[in-house]
């Protein structure tokens, strides 16, 4: 092989390995990408009945319905809008009603909401980033509230 | 009095970082032997000022000096002494202070230990090393500054997360910074580099072992969060492809392609520039997941830090010494002597094979994790980027790789000679074969492709083995002479071995565990029980009891097997009043080098109890495979040929003992 077949080969293969990456990395990105809803959204965009998505809000005061077998039902709202959530399992150990979670799934026919996943990703203290923005488009932030007296001593630093 | 020694010292370090930044630089440019000389003392005295630092901090935290904002916000009095000591690096100010211990505990070896380092590359090296310290002290002192003080001292604290309550807490972010933040010093060397517009092969075996020490802790803190995650979360699952996780797993596979490149360099003096970029990279991947943790930018299982100044602060560390380091790489880049090229079939061919693929492998990675940021930033949309993305891209990615593996140690450098290779490799193909043929047969109607998983991982482990028959001729030669011939290998070549069989192990239990994993959700009554595969687990009943700093919920499960006793499993849900929070502490007992595993759900006024129980094959060796990778790396650290680098007079010998 003279020098310039093997930098060719060299230059070929990379461009073949980087060809691959982007192919799949395309390929994937259309296939399984999730959508974030908050449940107005998903009154406005009339999504279809089994498309996968994220749907984020606050679960409803008082709106939790444990039944036999492990089945859980509450309502998520964002003010406006509410949408009843269905799931089976446990549910995170920071699942709290009147706190924000997000659920992955899909509206069935009868638009209830089939979640395979809930996901409470945050301490006390903080809301999953979507459904902070999306309450806060909404116009029902209430982030002080939430946010418990941790600001208060460096407040008082300041 | 404790605080504010911690703040002056942090604030000394800074002082002496300004200096190890400056005054080495100019000695070397200078020539000036004591200029240079500077920077090994300020490197070691930088190191014991940002040391009584953090050493203030945990002294704080020991005696619950709740006078002080970030102890009060994260301790509480009623808690273990060992999570009063890791809960210092439990939240955002105390982890960056341990950043910076790290980093300047790395330029402290290098002054150290780099004796052998010429005098103008090492001033060069720790020169960079304190730019980078003096953006995060003054990062730290501007923005995150751990020792503030409260004027009405609280008397109790608000305790740490319970969910960060754990021993994995002690171990998991230490690790993993001496890994990433590690990396800093594999970038130094190739900004020296730079700078100097010189680079040899010698470079590379210097830069080396650095590399390979952080590499190792690298691959054991991911491990070990991975470990930490599937008890703690009580999800059962092992690897979530979190933006946090991609953030620490980016820089593996960056550092894992420089270990590989830096090898072609030493042997062959070729891939230069690439080993260069390479090293820029992997602490630029580093410095992208500090950024990504710390500030805030996303909220996921580990982010318990939030705060938009600081998010602007790392934004711009990030854009200077990243942006900073690829122009200065395209400037000097070309003045880099070039190394020679070589066939593509041959040793240092397959390397760069490898490092192709882990690179591409990484970019995907990359993409997953930043685009959904990036679409959010430009269009507003929301979307989320799961476990589906990466398993699509980053699996088939790494298939080649896989394959790859057992064919690279055994060509020879320069010309190599694939079939010879893959004659040498029939036995392991035939093993790999017959594993999958026997997989076949005993789960029949099983997902397709796990069995050639299986396969190719027995093909990689079986691969890594073929290397050491040939080399020792164990069973061409009598067993003596085999064994001697053993001796004789360099460690390195052990070293390379047990990581590659490493690798195979890991790939073995991520193909059990993800493709027969049992799950079962109950709801149970004490005396009901569950079967699950051949265990028969009955719940006994659940009582409540007071801990430290929380109260219990426990349940008791015996477990059976053909109807006799093998033990009892007692899953945990814990209520810690300090944060009205709860966590879930999983069962699990081990089969093997399998588990089951139980966790508990809620309890109900009617005394039943949702429980999730699991049945996970092979699920230890996904853990016990990196923890070979790492046994590995160290016994290719404790190469001599490593350490001492080019051949030396015997004097040096004696003189170099100490560091055995």
């Amino acid at each position: 092989m003279t020098r310039r077949q093997r930098r060719l080969t060299l230059i070929g293969s990379a461009l073949a390995a980087v060809a691959l990456a982007v192919a799949l990395v395309l390929i994937s990105l259309k296939d399984s990408i999730v959508f974030f809803n908050s449940p107005t959204d998903l009154v406005e965009k009339h999504i279809a009945a089994g498309q996968r998505m994220r749907l984020g809000g606050l679960v409803k005061e008082g709106s939790l319905w444990r039944g036999e077998n492990l089945a859980i039902r509450f309502a998520l709202t964002d003010g406006n809008h509410e949408v009843t959530v269905a799931y089976r399992g446990q549910l995170p150990d920071l699942f709290r009603e009147g706190q924000g979670v997000v659920a992955e799934g899909a509206i069935d026919r009868s638009g209830m909401f089939q979640a395979d996943t809930i996901l409470a990703k945050h301490d006390e203290r903080y809301m999953p980033r979507e459904v902070a923005d999306a309450l806060k488009k909404q116009g029902h932030w209430q982030g002080e509230t939430i946010k418990t007296d941790t600001t208060a001593p460096r407040r008082t630093l300041q | 009095m404790i605080a504010e020694l911690g703040h002056y010292a942090l604030v000394l370090a800074l002082g002496l970082a300004l200096v190890q930044a400056s005054v080495p630089m100019l000695g070397a440019r200078r020539n000036d032997p004591v200029l240079m000389g500077v920077g090994g003392s300020t490197a070691l005295a930088q190191f014991a000022f940002v040391a009584i630092a953090f050493g203030a901090l945990i002294a704080s935290y020991v005696r619950s000096d709740f006078s002080v904002v970030n102890v009060f916000e994260n301790s509480h009095s009623a808690k273990p002494l060992i999570y009063k000591i890791t809960g210092v690096w439990g939240n955002h100010e105390g982890s960056m202070l341990l950043w910076v211990f790290i980093l300047a505990l790395f330029g402290a070896l290098v002054a150290a230990f780099g004796r052998n380092l010429p005098g103008r590359l090492k001033a060069r090296v720790l020169g960079v090393q304190a730019w980078i310290a003096v953006a995060f002290e003054l990062f730290i002192l501007l923005t995150s500054n751990p020792f503030l003080r409260i004027p009405d001292a609280p008397v109790e604290g608000r305790d740490l997360n319970p969910i960060l309550q754990d021993p994995g807490l002690a171990i998991h972010p230490p690790m993993l910074y001496l890994g990433y933040v590690g990396l800093s010093i594999s970038f130094s060397f190739a900004i020296a580099a730079l700078i100097e517009g010189r680079i040899d092969a010698a470079w590379a075996r210097w830069v080396r072992p650095w590399t390979l020490l952080a590499w190792i802790f690298l691959t054991l803190g991911i491990a070990m969060g991975s470990y930490w995650a599937y008890y703690t979360l009580g999800w059962g699952g092992w690897w979530f492809w979190d933006p946090v996780e991609n953030a620490s797993f980016m820089p593996w596979l960056t550092a894992t392609a420089l270990l590989h490149s830096a090898l072609v360099m030493e042997k062959r003096d070729a891939l230069k520039v690439w080993t260069i970029l390479l090293a820029i990279l992997a602490f630029s991947l580093s410095l992208i997941g500090t950024f990504l943790v710390r500030s805030g930018v996303l909220t996921s299982v580990h982010a318990f830090a939030s705060d938009p100044m600081r998010g602007v602060f790392i934004l711009a560390i990030l854009v200077v010494f990243i942006g900073g380091a690829l122009v200065l790489f395209a400037l000097r880049a070309p003045v880099l002597k070039q190394g020679g090229l070589f066939a593509p079939i041959s040793r240092e061919g397959s390397l760069v094979l490898n490092n192709l693929f882990l690179v591409c492998a990484c970019g995907t990675v990359f993409v997953g994790t930043l685009y959904p940021l990036a679409l959010e930033a430009l269009t507003g949309e929301k979307i989320s980027v799961g476990a589906p993305f990466f398993n699509g891209t980053f699996g088939p990615l790494f298939v080649p790789i896989l394959i790859a593996v057992p064919f690279g140690p055994l060509l020879a450098w320069k010309r190599g000679d694939l079939l010879g290779a893959a004659q040498r490799l029939i036995t392991a193909a035939a093993i790999a074969a017959v594993t999958i043929a026997v997989v076949f047969a005993v789960s029949p109607g099983g997902p397709v492709l796990a069995p050639f998983g299986i396969g190719l991982a027995f093909f990689v482990m079986a691969g890594a083995l073929t290397e050491i028959v040939e080399r020792t001729g164990v069973l061409k030669l009598p067993f003596a002479s085999a064994l001697a011939r053993a001796r004789g290998l360099p460690r390195s070549t052990w070293g390379g071995m047990l990581a590659h069989f490493g690798l195979g192990i890991a790939v073995l239990g991520i193909i059990g565990e993800t493709q027969w994993s049992v799950e079962e959700l109950r709801e149970l009554e004490p005396g009901q029980s569950v079967s699950i595969r051949q265990y028969v687990l009955t719940l006994e009943g659940t009582t409540t009891r007071p801990g430290p700093n929380y109260r219990e919920l426990a349940a008791r499960f015996a477990v059976q097997r053909n109807r006799s006793l093998i033990g009892f499993m007692e899953p945990a849900k814990r209520d810690f009043p300090s944060r009205e929070t709860s966590t879930t502490e999983t069962a699990l007992m081990r089969r093997g080098l399998s588990q089951i595993y139980v966790s508990l759900g809620e309890l109900k006024p009617d005394g039943s109890v949702g429980v999730r129980i699991y049945y996970k094959p092979l699920v230890l060796l996904i853990w016990l495979g990196p923890v070979a990778m790492a046994m590995g790396g160290a016994l290719s650290l404790s190469d001599r040929r490593l350490r001492v680098g080019a051949p030396k007079p015997a004097r040096s010998k004696t003189a170099l003992a100490p560091a055995e």
